[in-house]
């Protein structure tokens, strides 16, 4: 065989290897491609020793080898594997093949062979584990040959009995990710009859008993090593991620291993039993030692509770992390789990949950000065007191206390899970939760608090709950306040002191930390809405009216007094009877909060009072159907336009730009919608404008200011494809064509305009050369779209397409310049959602005077908080300028961890810049901005600007490849001398 | 057969004074050596005397293990090591070694100084038992001699606590000392890997209780504390000096700086100070969020927690103070509560038990008048708390160790008789393994099944395994053949052939022969030849042979056919075997007797 092997080696190489030996004729010098495979060979012909054998596989392993060379590399490495004596080079090679098969484009099935012989010879253990290792990568890469699995399989049964665990691991793995339950493989007994090899139809061989992977992987769940037990449990799993139905069978043993005395098969084992759980839940296994039956589900559910309590930290998370996911237990385990029969001293006792349920319910407020106050009440009988807990018995009282917090938050989201699929239970588990707002790490209180959240649509709170979960509040993390008033947004309560408790918190949290007035205000304002009758009789307090004397009037700067307003407002917008309740002074602030702060305090219906037009509009126009009918028609009269050129098309365009923009305004859930088409809809005017055709005809030195304002406009449409396309969420591909296609349009316009400004051909032909480019792209990715684009303006341009690349940069701007305006208006067609994104800057606010003083050359810290909706994936894209008066900018990438996701679609950018800027003589502004990136991967924008006027530089403050959104922040700065 | 013997000297059936004589293996160690809170005479330390009568006690033990620093665990260390005599080893971990000279130190002056005891151990004396200290790891194994052998698991409870295995060849005893099964503020939960003792001794203080989340209790504190600071009022807290205090002040410490508050906490100096010291040290001995903080900031390094002065307590504003000792009965606490108890803004908060007849214990009963010295009558108007944090595993923790270690059988010490007997009734009838409670001075004997240890010769296991069969099978036993060698105290499994050439010995061939008669007409060579194929067909797998000498071979097995010239037709058949052959032997004389079947050819 190795003499075969040396012949087709050298067949196939034998001019590759020579070549440096003998001067090659030149032609054949294209065939030196192949020569690290060569060079390969000579290196490891020259290794006189192990060592230096092994040194040049290493550096060859990190070369990387074309597809084509692979086989001939792999032989080459055969070659010297049955020469080596060293293992550990042989164990080399065998992994170096295992890596070269993974090569793309290569079939690895040509080595299979090969590599199959090698078991033939081989030893050492070790070394057969790698060759495993191998042939797995290999049989990964060949799933549908059915051959080679089955041949690969052979092997692995061959050697499952060998003494190392190394290689007992490799086979069960082999195993697990091309064994076969239905397809039975063949069994040698008592090694009579040799395994059939590369035969294609199992069983054939006579006397041989037939088994299934599956049980074949089961006989190891009982190996000596632990190691081998885990494969096996692992390669079980693997079975069952393929889509191979594991039989019930296997069911007792795996629970057997929950008792194993090795954490690594307990943890294993663990997914065993829940896999099981899910496959079979409804099946009935018995109770030992007792007549009964449980679900299958359930009994496991129990088992795996029980290892909450295990000795091994990775067991207790794996566990807790696993009972999150067993949805289909019964409420009666469910609720065991939460369960802990309390005694002292043989007495039953009641836990401090219950006795604070009971003190709630008998309207007593909790004392709790008397000392044993929780002392135990009633005898416990004895022989009834079950002190291991069978089956799930506070398997979560135990998890929440455990010492490991990866545990705690296992639990925590266990939890959570489970409640969210159970009302009951998350009425039950409240207590448990709320408790874990004390936990010492952050990071659980967190996810407690978020958990909260999470189910609080199915729980309402109780006072002294209430009371608990406000205590927090006072939390000198910011991230743990936000969290909790995210919560208090979406917490149902039950009387009106726990509104009045809610609210005296939140003042007081607004006392401590000012920061937090906008994430108070939003809190309370859902509190509003949530709980209209319940702050109804706390109205005449909370504005300290007084039914005979004025009172004074409030401060409405005092963010105290706002929160409370908005509170009250929210309230009465379902409450008209709440109005009636207030001052004068009220109406008045009324009027100015919903001008100032209209996100904050909605619309009232005031009795007797003039109302501000907007307001009414709004009312008028009502639902949001009609303003969507309104948006549809809107864009249905535009699309009569066919040609942009038809007189009153561009008074058209006009007027439904501003409709659209101000019904954006209005309606709040269409202004995604309406912002795109008006943004579609003023390139088009841009457009129109820019190909006016009167001034076309003029001499170009003549119209030299038509000119300029055809190449701004032709910028700002590019300017504004890349809002259309990147600062939307929701588009579809066909929407993405049409602004591509617009921005082809903008495109070819700045095309033309060169053509008339610059003389001379030879800058031409790049530009033109770059356009013909942009156009086949266009039709490679649309190429679904194009039918809904004939009679556009690519639509056309295609159609001459044979033409276009043949004629010259002349002819080419002429046919463009036609085109352009010949051709029809695209309809645009809008997709279900749009989404603006959209920042604003919270923090800083820019309405300091006070500049921020720092010495020259040194740094100073800017805190900037942000508020971000509807960006996709912010962590790369979003990224913070600041720009000095001097015109200097900076982009600074803000930390992945500085952005918190507290809702859907929402993210919170906190985060710090640092400024550091020369002296100056007095305070100036800095313009602090965020910008969205984009990925310019397929954009020639650069190339654009390169190539043509002056006046086509990107304008100030516009930075490559990146959209500016929200407001910018004027920040005074100071930088002063150093002082000697 | 091997025993394992355990005598309590104290601890037995009984809280306090725990020491436990443990016979092992030939060995005798002292599990902890602690004094009784509740006495003041003779009863108060261990009786030494059941060990001997006279003399010192080197010679009697072994080694003493000291689980933790807590002197009902190790007040009796100086007055056996130097009043009693002993010169052996003495173990505790790092931590333990630290604190506890500091205690001892505490007690001796509070008995000697403010009592006026005589013959009492001194200053000198406690340096001198310290110095008989061997520090242990958690998890290093120690070995005491070429036998014994040691190791310290975790156990909670207070800084430095350990469980201690003790091991003699495959005997082994764990003892748990106090501990703690759910974690705290500043330590884990006690942790011990399957490690299948024979005797699992351990404390049951709460034999018959199960707690309640500790969360619930934390939060309540920690909302009290929180209120009356809020109202401007003061709190007191009166503590021991060690263990508790460092829970609570961590519990604050983390509060004040979550929340964000001024008012100042004061710890009254006096041991505490060098004590927290320690604890600033051995941060590895704490819990996970401690040990994982610490880089950034040692949590023992308190930024809210300042230096009592005795002047402080007259200043106006809110203030919590930790104050020594923890029942009111004299000392600082006592002087600040007598100031501060008129004002019902402020609250005092008690974490522990108190003994009945102390101020502490008064109060908690709700006594609104407190008669002082002089005659004074003191009223107390401020709010009384009681709030225990107790630091020893309950019912189920127990039950949770006893399922970690799986013990063979349970001894139960450090309870009240009445508990523990529930708790034993509870272990018999969940694990079926032996649970004892033996009173002091109760010895318990459990027999154990020790499995011996042979070295087997490398030699002889591959042959065995050349022999083929089934791959090793740790749950199977397998029979081989081999000469046992006892010599020097070790046990060696060996070839015969090796035994013998160790020993100098010849080989000696021990061959049985058999006569077996049989009827057969057929001439002798004829006999031989049906007997030869007879055989072939039953034995299939073995060699035989005919041989020319008028013999059949089976493997090793010679057969001969003879008769006599009387009766030619009663063949005398001959078998011979060696003893090592000697299962086919039998098998085959027993086939012979039989008879040949009819029918056979004689070829």
């Amino acid at each position: 065989m190795a003499a075969h092997l040396k012949k087709r080696v050298y067949e196939e190489f034998s001019k590759v290897v020579q070549l440096p030996q003998e001067e090659a004729p030149a032609k054949k010098l294209r065939l030196t491609k192949p020569s690290k495979s060569a060079a390969l060979h000579i290196d490891l012909c020259k290794a006189s020793n192990p060592t230096d054998a092994l040194q040049y596989l290493l550096h060859f392993a990190r070369s990387s080898v074309e597809a084509e060379s692979v086989e001939g590399v792999v032989r080459i490495l055969l070659e010297h594997y049955y020469k080596e004596q060293d293992n550990s080079v042989r164990l080399k090679i065998a992994s170096l093949i295992g890596l070269l098969s993974k090569t793309q484009n290569f079939n690895p099935e040509s080595i299979l062979d090969d590599t199959l012989n090698t078991f033939n010879t081989e030893k050492s253990h070790q070394v057969l584990a790698q060759l495993l290792d191998t042939l797995l990568v290999i049989g990964t890469h060949l799933p549908e040959s059915l051959i080679v699995r089955h041949r690969l399989i052979e092997v692995a049964y061959k050697h499952l009995s060998d003494t190392y665990f190394g290689v007992r691991n490799k086979c069960l793995q082999l195993l697990g990710c091309l064994g076969n339950v239905d397809t039975p493989l063949n069994k040698d007994g008592q090694g009579l009859v040799p395994a059939v090899i590369g035969g294609s139809a199992p069983g054939v061989s006579g006397g041989v008993c037939v088994r299934d992977a599956q049980s074949l992987i089961s006989d190891y769940f009982a190996d000596q090593d632990p190691r081998v037990r885990t494969a096996a449990i692992k390669a079980m799993l693997q079975l069952h991620e393929r889509g191979l139905k594991i039989q019930q069978t296997i069911y007792d043993q795996a629970c057997q291993l929950l008792c194993d005395d090795y954490e690594q098969v307990r943890s294993a084992a663990v997914q065993m039993v829940w896999v099981l759980s899910q496959l079979y839940p409804e099946s009935i296994v018995p109770i030992p030692s007792s007549n009964e039956q449980v679900r299958l589900v359930d009994d496991s559910f129990g088992k795996i509770s029980h290892m909450v309590s295990d000795g091994s930290w990775v067991v207790r998370v794996q566990a807790a992390k696993t009972l999150g996911n067993m949805l289909q237990v019964s409420p009666h385990f469910l609720e065991q789990t939460l369960d802990k029969k309390l005694m002292s001293d043989l007495r039953r006792k009641r836990t401090a949950h219950e006795r604070a349920k009971e003190l709630y319910t008998s309207g007593e407020f909790s004392s709790g000065r008397k000392w044993a106050d929780d002392a135990p009440k009633e005898k416990v009988d004895t022989s009834a007191v079950n002190l291991i807990a069978s089956g799930a018995c506070g398997a979560f009282v135990h998890g929440l206390e455990d010492e490991m917090y990866e545990v705690r938050i296992a639990a925590v989201d266990a939890l959570s899970a489970l409640a969210q699929s159970s009302a009951s239970f998350a009425e039950k588990c409240l207590d448990f939760l709320v408790d874990m707002f004390n936990d010492e790490i952050e990071e659980v209180r967190l996810q407690s608090i978020h958990v909260l959240r999470q189910i609080s649509t199915n729980i309402t709170l109780r006072e002294d709950q209430l009371d608990t979960v406000l205590a927090v509040l006072e939390d000198s993390s910011r991230d743990i306040r936000e969290a909790l008033h995210e919560l208090l947004c979406f917490t149902n309560v039950s009387t009106k002191e726990c509104i009045q408790l809610a609210l005296l918190e939140l003042l007081k949290n607004l006392t401590k930390y000012p920061t937090d007035r906008n994430s108070v205000w939003k809190c309370l304002k859902f509190l509003g809405c949530r709980h209209p009758t319940l702050v109804l009789p706390l109205v005449p307090e909370l504005l300290s009216t007084h039914p005979y004397f004025h009172t004074p009037e409030p401060d409405m700067d005092d963010p105290a007094y706002i929160a409370v307003l908005v509170l009250v407002f929210n309230a009465a917008q379902s409450c008209p009877t709440m109005t009636a309740l207030f001052s004068d002074h009220t109406f008045r602030h009324y009027t100015y909060l919903r001008d100032s702060l209209s996100h904050l305090v909605p619309p009232l219906r005031l009795p007797g009072r003039t109302q501000a037009p907007g307001v009414s509009g709004i009312e008028g126009s009502g639902s949001v159907e009609s303003a969507q009918l309104f948006l549809q028609q809107s864009l249905s009269r535009i699309s009569t336009i066919h040609n942009l050129q038809d007189p009153g098309a561009q008074d058209l365009l006009n007027f439904t730009i501003r409709d659209l923009q101000r019904l954006g305004e209005l309606q709040t859930e269409l202004a995604g919608a309406a912002d795109f088409s008006a943004t579609y809809l003023r390139c088009q005017l841009l457009l129109t404008k820019a190909l006016q055709e009167k001034l076309w005809t003029m001499a170009v030195p003549l119209c030299l200011k038509h000119n300029a304002m055809a190449t701004a406009a032709a910028k700002q449409m590019l300017e504004e494809t890349y809002k259309l396309e990147f600062l939307y969420s929701g588009l579809e591909n066909r929407q993405v064509a049409t602004i591509h296609h617009v921005r082809l349009q903008a495109k070819a316009l700045q095309l033309v305009l060169t053509a008339r400004t610059r003389r001379g051909v030879e800058p031409l032909i790049s530009v033109c050369e770059k356009f013909l480019q942009e156009v086949e792209s266009f039709q490679r990715l649309f190429v679904v779209e194009l039918p809904h684009l004939q009679e556009s303006f690519v639509g056309k341009l295609l159609d001459l397409s044979p033409k276009l690349s043949a004629c010259k940069p002349g002819e080419l701007v002429k046919i463009l310049q036609t085109t352009l305006r010949q051709s029809g208006f695209l309809n645009l067609q809008l997709p279900k959602q749009v989404q603006r994104a959209s920042a604003t800057i919270i923090e800083p606010t820019g309405e300091s005077d006070n500049p921020l003083r720092f010495t020259s050359g040194l740094v100073v810290a800017l805190d900037i908080d942000a508020t971000l909706e509807h960006v996709q994936d912010p962590h790369n894209t979003v990224k913070v300028q600041v720009l000095y008066p001097d015109g200097q900018s900076h982009v600074i990438q803000p930390k992945p961890g500085d952005f918190r996701s507290p809702g859907p679609h929402r993210h919170r950018l906190i985060t710090q810049v640092y400024l550091s800027h020369s002296a100056w003589t007095e305070a100036c502004q800095i313009e602090v901005r965020l910008l969205l990136a984009y990925s310019s991967s397929r954009l020639c924008k650069a190339v654009w600007s390169d190539s043509s006027t002056e006046g086509l530089q990107p304008a100030e403050g516009a930075t490559e490849g990146t959209i500016s959104f929200g407001k910018p922040v004027k920040v005074f700065i100071m930088p002063k001398p150093a002082r000697r | 057969m091997p025993e394992i013997k355990v005598t309590p000297l104290g601890a037995g059936q009984d809280v306090g004074r725990s020491c436990i004589l443990v016979s092992i293996g030939g060995k005798n160690i002292m599990l902890d050596c602690g004094m009784h809170m509740g006495f003041n005479d003779d009863r108060r330390f261990p009786d030494f005397s059941y060990i001997t009568q006279q003399g010192r006690l080197t010679e009697f033990l072994d080694c003493v293990i000291i689980s933790h620093f807590h002197l009902d665990h190790c007040g009796a260390l100086p007055y056996m090591s130097e009043m009693v005599g002993y010169d052996g080893p003495i173990y505790m971990t790092h931590p333990t070694k630290a604190i506890c000279p500091i205690l001892l130190e505490d007690f001796r002056k509070i008995t000697v100084d403010k009592k006026g005891e005589t013959n009492f151990f001194t200053s000198q004396m406690i340096k001198d038992c310290m110095k008989k200290v061997v520090p242990l790891n958690l998890h290093q194994t120690v070995q005491v001699d070429d036998e014994l052998e040691i190791k310290a698991y975790y156990a909670g409870h207070v800084l430095g606590a350990a469980m201690v295995q003790i091991k003699v060849g495959s005997e082994s005893v764990v003892y748990t000392g106090d501990y703690n099964m759910t974690p705290d503020r500043h330590l884990g939960a006690a942790w011990i890997d399957k490690c299948r003792p024979d005797i699992l001794i351990s404390e049951s203080t709460y034999a018959t209780t199960i707690r309640d989340s500790k969360r619930c209790r934390e939060r309540d504190f920690l909302k009290k504390v929180h209120e009356t600071v809020e109202r401007g009022g003061k709190v007191l807290i009166p503590v021991f000096a060690l263990g508790r205090a460092q829970e609570l002040c961590i519990l604050l410490e983390t509060f004040w700086e979550r929340m964000n508050m001024k008012a100042p906490i004061y710890f009254s100096t006096g041991l505490t100070e060098k004590a927290n010291h320690y604890y600033k040290l051995f941060i590895t001995w704490t819990n996970q969020k401690i040990r994982k903080t610490f880089v950034q900031r040692n949590m023992f390094e308190f930024k809210h927690i300042k230096a009592f002065d005795r002047s402080y307590a007259d200043n106006p504003g809110p203030m919590v103070v930790f104050a020594t000792p923890g029942m009111l009965h004299a000392g600082q606490s006592l002087q600040i509560f007598k100031k501060w108890a008129g004002n019902e803004k402020n609250m005092i908060i008690m974490p522990g038990y108190c003994v009945q007849g102390t101020i502490g214990h008064k109060i908690l009963n709700g006594q609104k008048k407190l008669e002082m010295e002089n005659r004074q009558t003191l009223e107390v108007k401020l709010q009384v708390e009681y709030m225990s944090f107790s630091a020893h595993a309950d019912a189920k923790g127990i039950m949770q160790l006893i399922r970690m270690a799986e013990p063979r059988n349970m001894l139960l010490v450090h309870g009240e008789a009445k508990k523990m007997e529930f708790l034993k009734d509870k272990i018999e009838q969940e694990f079926t393994i032996n649970c004892f409670m033996p009173a002091n001075g109760e010895t318990t004997t459990v027999i154990t099944n020790p499995s011996v240890p042979v070295d087997i010769s490398l030699n002889l296991l591959k042959r065995e395994m050349a022999l083929g069969g089934p791959l090793p099978d740790p749950k199977k036993p397998r029979t081989m053949h081999g000469t046992l060698i006892m010599k020097d105290n070790s046990l060696r499994l060996v070839s015969p052939e090796q035994a013998l050439k160790e020993l100098g010995l010849n080989e000696h061939q021990l061959r049985f022969t058999c006569r077996v008669q049989l009827q057969d007409p057929h001439s002798d060579p004829d006999t031989l030849s049906r007997i030869y194929t007879h055989l072939k067909s039953v034995l299939k797998g073995y060699t035989i042979q005919h041989l020319p000498d008028g013999t059949v071979m089976v493997e090793s097995i010679v057969i001969k056919v003879s008769s006599s010239a009387e009766e030619p037709n009663t063949k005398v058949l001959l078998l011979s075997w060696s003893y090592q052959d000697e299962d086919l032997g039998s098998f085959l004389s027993t086939l012979l007797k039989k008879g040949l079947p009819s029918g056979l050819s004689s070829i």
